[in-house]
């Protein structure tokens, strides 16, 4: 139990993906314009790439290794999961009309995004179990949802400042987010997987 | 060789199965979506300026096509001929859309109005009205930083040198998203063809808003009292028209001239001729 906390604690803060791996930068930045969109958009990466990265384990254990392929690991990946996006697209689309209508334009944006993409990849070569690499991804996806909010609130707070007129826009947002980087830096070296 | 050849499978069975799989789905959770709706999205403007009361172009589109209580003379912008195609495509009686344009209750010009205080901030109304209640001495005029003419999405609207947004009747629309962001609510939607307008907001007495303002209202009454049709009330210090009246009934507005401090202005702006969309 002590074991699977650390993993999901060292997911969402120590090892955050956004503030320490660097991934998911383009929706980061691209998403993160107000508040409820960037709620929104945390919970639907959490749940996609809970998803995905579960088929993305039993594919990779059960089809790649048994056949020797794991030089193919990258491309089946991104195969899987922009198909998997689809799928979950037409699914949320006939069963849950409010999910999708809150995920909608979301979802299709996620499909290819190096986050999604990453968290399945670093629980295979770490070789972590099924219930590790969904706690693992759970957790990312939970990191991601508080580097995307608190990016989101800071640049709310951020339209009625005095920003200088050339870094107006994704500029200070850049800055921004190298700060919110370096204060995720202090977490470094807690937890050590 | 072997490799390769395996890695080929591998490749097109994950190909062939998750290409299946979708198609399979596609069928399986297909929803049937009107195709009127795109019809009548591709018919409307596209501002996603709100006037309607929905979301955006398409939220109001899948609305007027699947609800029967929705009318098809919601788009503001549009006027007219989108509410004709709208009603054309929908099979509802089009009633025409009331063409309205924004006007800016206040003359307050720099030299006009006294200031409080000299503002150095952000250059935004909002902010401005934050510290109390923005530069004016007057409470209730435009303050003048422009945030109706930042958010105006057909840029309608210029910030004239002596601090009052100026509209342009021919590219606003009268979709109302400058009432809606004005702090100090100093924009109003006028029908088009309005005779006068009262081109003060100030709340104040006569003697309080005479000291903020050289151009105010100032609540005398006298053009409510020279009114024939009865189409000026005077409500808190404030004249207000009701232009329905004046359009139905006035040829000749007699309170232009009663107005001690100009206050009331006849709106020169021509009415607008309506341009089909294309």
């Amino acid at each position: 139990m002590g074991e699977y906390l650390t993993l999901f604690i060292s997911a969402v803060i120590v090892n955050n993906f956004v503030l320490t791996r660097f991934l998911g930068l383009c929706i980061f930045f691209g998403v993160s314009k107000n508040l409820s969109a960037s709620l929104g958009m945390g919970m639907a990466v959490t749940a996609v790439i809970t998803l995905s990265s579960t088929l993305a384990w039993l594919v990779y254990n059960l089809v790649l290794v048994p056949l020797h392929l794991t030089f193919l690991t990258t491309v089946v990946f991104v195969v899987l999961i922009a198909s998997f996006v689809q799928l979950l697209e037409m699914v949320t689309k006939k069963c849950t009309p409010a999910l999708y209508n809150m995920w909608g334009i979301y979802l299709l944006l996620i499909a290819t995004n190096c986050v999604v993409l990453g968290v399945p990849l670093i629980n295979v070569e770490s070789n972590f179990s099924l219930g590790k690499s969904i706690v693992h991804t759970i957790g990312a996806g939970v990191g991601f949802g508080v580097a995307i909010v608190l990016m989101a609130s800071l640049r709310e707070k951020l339209r009625l400042a005095d920003v200088p007129k050339a870094l107006e826009g994704l500029g200070v947002a850049f800055i921004l987010a190298g700060m919110l980087a370096l204060s995720f830096l202090g977490f470094s070296g807690m937890i050590s997987i | 060789m072997q490799t390769a050849l395996m890695v080929l499978v591998v490749m097109l069975l994950a190909g062939i199965v998750f290409g299946l799989i979708l198609a399979y789905a596609n069928k399986k959770f297909a929803v049937e979506v009107n195709p009127l709706i795109h019809l009548v999205e591709d018919a409307l403007p596209k501002g996603q300026c709100g006037a309607c009361g929905y979301a955006g172009c398409a939220a109001y589109a899948e609305a007027v096509v699947l609800n029967p209580d929705v009318p098809p003379n919601l788009c503001v912008p549009g006027k007219g001929p989108v509410a004709d195609i709208v009603g054309e495509l929908t099979g509802k009686a089009a009633p025409a859309v009331e063409p309205r344009i924004a006007h800016i209750k206040c003359a307050g010009s720099t030299e006009k109005a006294i200031a409080k205080y000299q503002y150095a901030g952000v250059e935004d109304c909002v902010a401005a009205n934050l510290l109390q209640g923005g530069q004016k001495s007057c409470q209730y005029g435009c303050l003048g930083f422009g945030t109706c003419v930042k958010n105006c999405p057909f840029g309608a609207m210029t910030l004239l040198p002596s601090g009052l947004p100026h509209v342009d009747p021919e590219k606003c629309t009268g979709c109302g998203k400058c009432e809606t962001v004005c702090p100090k609510n100093v924009i109003e939607m006028l029908p088009i063809g309005a005779k006068v307008s009262v081109n003060c907001n100030s709340k104040d007495k006569g003697a309080v808003a005479k000291k903020s303002c050289s151009a105010a209202c100032l609540g005398c009454g006298l053009c409510a009292k020279n009114c024939q049709h009865g189409a000026i009330k005077i409500a808190n210090n404030l004249a207000v028209v009701d232009p329905k009246i004046c359009i139905a009934n006035c040829d000749n507005p007699t309170c232009i001239a009663k107005c001690p401090t100009k206050a009331i202005e006849a709106v020169v702006k021509e009415p607008v001729v309506e341009k089909v969309a294309v």
